[in-house]
């Protein structure tokens, strides 16, 4: 007996120095997103969220950097998370809403439409940022499922080690600093960009004109010439609004609000065949649909300041006035509680509030100084949305 | 599957566990279904091929079998009563008899190989010499054929010759036809050394297991971490003739050297590996082959079991066959004892040569390949008498600079050989050969066109450990195993060990996403 305990024992050591020894290589070789591509660390940092939250944005990079949760709070008590990422697709998009909803059942779930306009897998590099964050699961397999390209593998997403092994050669102080613990990158799923970078020609323009209102479609004319001609291939694909119809079903039967939003920005152009096929959906589904570009002038963004990428997307000054017209937009429409006299949820939020503010006058201090963000200077202008 | 793909890792280790778990009359049973599943996994339409070579053996092994037992027992029975001549004529009528069986199964299964590996290559001869143009046919060689064919083959041989008796159980000989570690790529067992522990019931031995499983680890290691490493610079060297002349063909070269020494000895540690931990013992297919100081000994240390199934099964036989003997007679008349006796040996090696060229590979590289082997051999045997005088006239043979140069002009010669392996064809590659001695391009190497290849200076740096690892361990290993020295080290230098090579693969290796899996090069074979 003893010494079948003996070879027991020695094997239970074995596997045990071999899991500490790939658990620790592991976590050196992964991709860590902490100094650059930060869209990456994401998807992770909800679950040190979860709980108390009245409204979830789902989508891509027109939700995670167009609204500002802190202000939300701020302004109407209402507590939310952007569980956006890189280029998520409405399948990702989807998968995240039904994983949320096992941890929490918000009041208003929010999907950015712009996404639909993908109807196939596009690159694994945004399916990675969406997805190796993502706590295995069922669902998360069934997105990974959903998600991959024809050239990727499902176990390389379940071993990620099998996809990440190959940056022994690629290691740099990042991996080492950030070996065992992580930064945290967003409030609340939102990503801050306190720098600008002005919408060309806009300037121009206003100098000539006056600091004229302007519709969606003038400011694009201006901005980028006329776009093209919409034609039957920019169609929302079949498969697209599969997911679609799962999100509007799967929110449904959780007694969800779904709301349909088009965020503001100038590029890519958002179709009037778009538009109306949407705001149809809409009505069919009985689901609220916010298209923001018809209201930038009640919002009052200026793609002068309000911008870090030339239209593309928002930058924190924008983001403050979308959320601040949103949040009004979904008090209006929904019985939201408005938490800032409750006291537990208060002193979160202000913890919240620090560190986004905190952050505020960081990423302020620094444009200001290098007229650029450090941590974004890689992946600027790499038309992710 | 590959033996590098994770559903062949599952599939192996559950193959594994269940041999020992299951009830030891279960094992080779097992051992039958899981090697038809693999096969079957690659395609199903390749067991239609296999079954077809079982079966057909099968019913022939039977009555040769028979008319063994039956002529032993006629003279047993009549021994008293027959004269020396009747014994010779029952004889002769009852290897007849046997012949007429063994020529069958030869001509079935030979057949199938040759149609399937050789109908297109036949097509493009034809098409070239006669100006035709007969299509090609869409002909999808079955995994492992050249492979299992010849091990069959080899079994209903020496069932003729009376060297083994015939298998009565199908099933077993569907298994030694199928075992599944051996059937990518050898190597090619004798049904005499495997089938006593192919078939045997086991238990479980913990040195046997472990002893197995680092065999595979070390497979492993030379295969992902070295060959398909590799694999990239040799493929863009070879595809880009134009591009890569003169030094650049001989870092191919020698990189392709490396390459196919890990790619081949780490398929093989795989496979032993694999038998070996469920105690079955199979035949070594290497001896250190580049330690060889000549092409001959090369031979006799690479790919050990194919050289030795054709020396057993076509050199001898023709050697002694009567036509080759009447040959001899009339060389001997002709040109004198001497070179008369010389003759049909060497045109028994040239023909040796010569198939195994053709069993490598449909296509003239291949036979210009073999036959070159063959010449060299051929010359370093007429050279012997001139090589003895060298040597004892300037006293080197016993000195290990002398030897270290056998050595390094053996494996260059070696290199330049391989040239007909690598290249599109053969105008290709004498061009390749030649441009090594006109296009001086050494200084190329030093401006960072190694860079180019597809290798990064990390790579070369994980290259250059791994094969000084590879080079050790075969230095360490003349005497004895390194896996005995290792089992006497203490507890936690040998589990430092396990865990550093493994954990060697799962980072270095050339596997996942980003690479293209590789298969074995003797798969294709």
């Amino acid at each position: 007996m003893n010494k079948v305990l003996k070879e027991i024992l020695k094997y239970v050591a074995i596997f045990a120095v071999l899991f500490v020894v790939l658990f620790c290589t592991d976590k050196l070789l992964r991709k860590k997103y902490m100094t650059s591509e930060l869209e990456g660390a994401m998807v992770e940092e909800y679950y040190d969220n979860i709980g108390n939250n009245e409204v979830v944005f789902v989508g891509d990079c027109e939700v995670y950097e167009n609204f500002s949760p802190i202000t939300m709070w701020e302004k109407y008590g209402i507590t939310s998370y952007i569980r956006g990422s890189a280029q998520q697709l409405v399948w990702q998009s989807y998968y995240l809403l039904k994983e949320t909803f096992e941890y929490e059942v918000p009041k208003v779930a929010v999907f950015n439409v712009l996404s639909l306009k993908y109807n196939t897998p596009q690159k694994e590099g945004y399916n990675r940022m969406t997805l190796d964050g993502m706590k295995m699961s069922a669902i998360k397999l069934e997105a990974i499922e959903a998600s991959m390209t024809e050239d990727e593998e499902l176990i390389s997403y379940i071993i990620p080690f099998i996809k990440f092994h190959k940056r022994w050669s690629e290691l740099s102080e990042e991996d080492f600093i950030y070996w065992f613990k992580n930064d945290k990158v967003t409030v609340n799923g939102y990503l801050m960009r306190a720098d600008v970078k002005p919408v060309d020609y806009l300037a121009d323009y206003y100098e000539e004109n006056g600091k004229v209102s302007l519709t969606y479609d003038e400011l694009v004319k201006i901005c980028r010439g006329t776009p093209n001609r919409y034609d039957s291939s920019k169609d929302f694909g079949e498969n697209a609004m599969k997911y679609l119809d799962m999100m509007t079903e799967l929110c449904k039967e959780n007694g969800v609000e779904l709301v349909l939003l088009k965020s503001p920005s100038i590029e890519p152009y958002w179709y009037p065949e778009w538009d109306k096929c949407i705001e149809d959906y809409a009505t069919a589904n009985d689901l609220l649909y916010i298209n923001m570009l018809d209201s930038l002038n009640e919002m009052e963004i200026d793609f002068l300041t309000d911008t870090y990428d030339q239209g593309l997307h928002l930058n924190v000054y924008g983001a403050e006035k979308a959320a601040d017209w949103l949040g009004k937009k979904l008090t209006e429409n929904f019985t939201l509680t408005d938490y800032r006299n409750n006291e537990e949820v208060s002193k979160n939020w202000k913890e919240k509030s620090d560190f986004y503010y905190d952050m505020k006058a960081d990423q302020e201090a620094e444009f200001a100084e290098k007229g650029y963000l450090e941590k974004f200077k890689k992946t600027d202008i790499t038309g992710k949305n | 599957m590959s033996f590098t793909s994770y559903e062949f890792i599952a599939f192996m280790l559950l193959v594994m566990i269940l041999y020992y778990v299951l009830p030891k009359k279960c094992q080779w049973p097992l051992l039958l279904v899981a090697s038809y599943i693999f096969y079957a996994a690659a395609s199903p339409y390749y067991l239609i091929f296999i079954a077809a070579t079982t079966v057909s053996t099968y019913l022939v092994s039977l009555p040769l079998s028979s008319l063994h037992k039956t002529q032993k027992l006629y003279l047993k029975e009549n021994k008293a009563n027959m004269s020396k001549e009747e014994k010779k004529a029952y004889k002769a009528s009852i290897k007849k008899k046997q012949w007429r069986w063994l020529l069958l199964c030869l001509f079935f299964n030979f057949g199938i190989l040759g149609v399937l590996k050789y109908t297109n290559f036949a097509i493009a001869n034809v098409n070239g010499i006669f100006n035709t143009s007969f299509a090609f046919q869409n002909i999808i060689l079955p995994m492992g054929i050249s492979f299992y064919t010849f091990q069959t083959m080899g079994y209903i041989i020496d069932v003729y010759r009376g060297q083994v008796e015939a298998e009565k159980n199908p099933f077993k000989l569907a298994l030694f036809v199928s075992f599944f570690p051996q059937l990518v790529q050898g190597p090619i067992s004798r049904f005499s050394q495997l089938a006593p522990t192919l078939f045997a019931e086991k238990k479980y031995d913990h040195k046997t297991v472990s002893f197995g499983l680092q065999r595979i680890l070390w497979g492993y290691f030379k295969k992902v971490i070295i060959a398909d490493r590799l694999l990239v610079a040799v493929q863009e060297i070879i595809s880009q003739p134009n591009e890569y002349t003169g030094i650049f063909v001989v870092v191919g070269m020698v990189f392709y050297a490396a390459e196919l020494y890990a790619d081949f000895t780490g398929g093989i540690d795989i496979t032993i590996g694999i038998a070996e931990v469920m105690g079955i013992k199979m035949p070594e297919n290497f001896e250190r082959p580049y330690f060889s100081k000549n092409i001959a000994e090369y031979w006799r240390r690479w790919h050990i079991t194919m050289g030795t199934w054709f020396k057993d099964y076509i050199f001898y036989p023709i050697s002694v066959c009567q036509p080759m003997l009447k040959f001899s007679t009339k060389c001997r008349k002709v040109f004198g004892d001497n070179i008369g006796k010389r003759i049909p040996v060497y045109v028994s090696t040239i023909f040796v040569w010569f198939v195994t060229g053709v069993w490598h590979g449909a296509s003239w590289n291949f036979i210009m390949w073999g036959t070159f082997n063959g010449i060299i051999i051929m010359i370093s045997q007429e050279l012997e008498p001139v090589y003895a005088w060298f040597h004892s006239k300037f006293n080197v043979d016993k000195k290990l600079w002398f030897n270290v140069f056998r050595i390094v002009r053996t494996f260059f010669l070696m290199c330049s050989l391989r040239i007909f392996d690598c290249y599109r064809d053969v105008l290709t590659a004498f061009k390749m050969f030649g441009s090594i001695f006109t296009d001086w391009n050494l200084p190329e190497l030093f401006n960072g066109s190694l860079m180019n290849l597809g290798l990064t200076m990390g790579d070369y740096v994980v290259l250059i450990v791994a094969i000084t690892i590879l080079f050790i361990a075969s230095l360490l290993g003349r005497h004895e195993l390194v896996r005995e020295k290792l089992a006497r080290k203490n507890i936690a230098v040998r589990y430092l060990a396990y865990v550093a090579i493994i954990v060697a693969i799962l980072v270095f290796g050339a596997y996942g996403p980003d690479f293209d899996p590789a298969a074995f090069i003797y798969g294709q074979f």
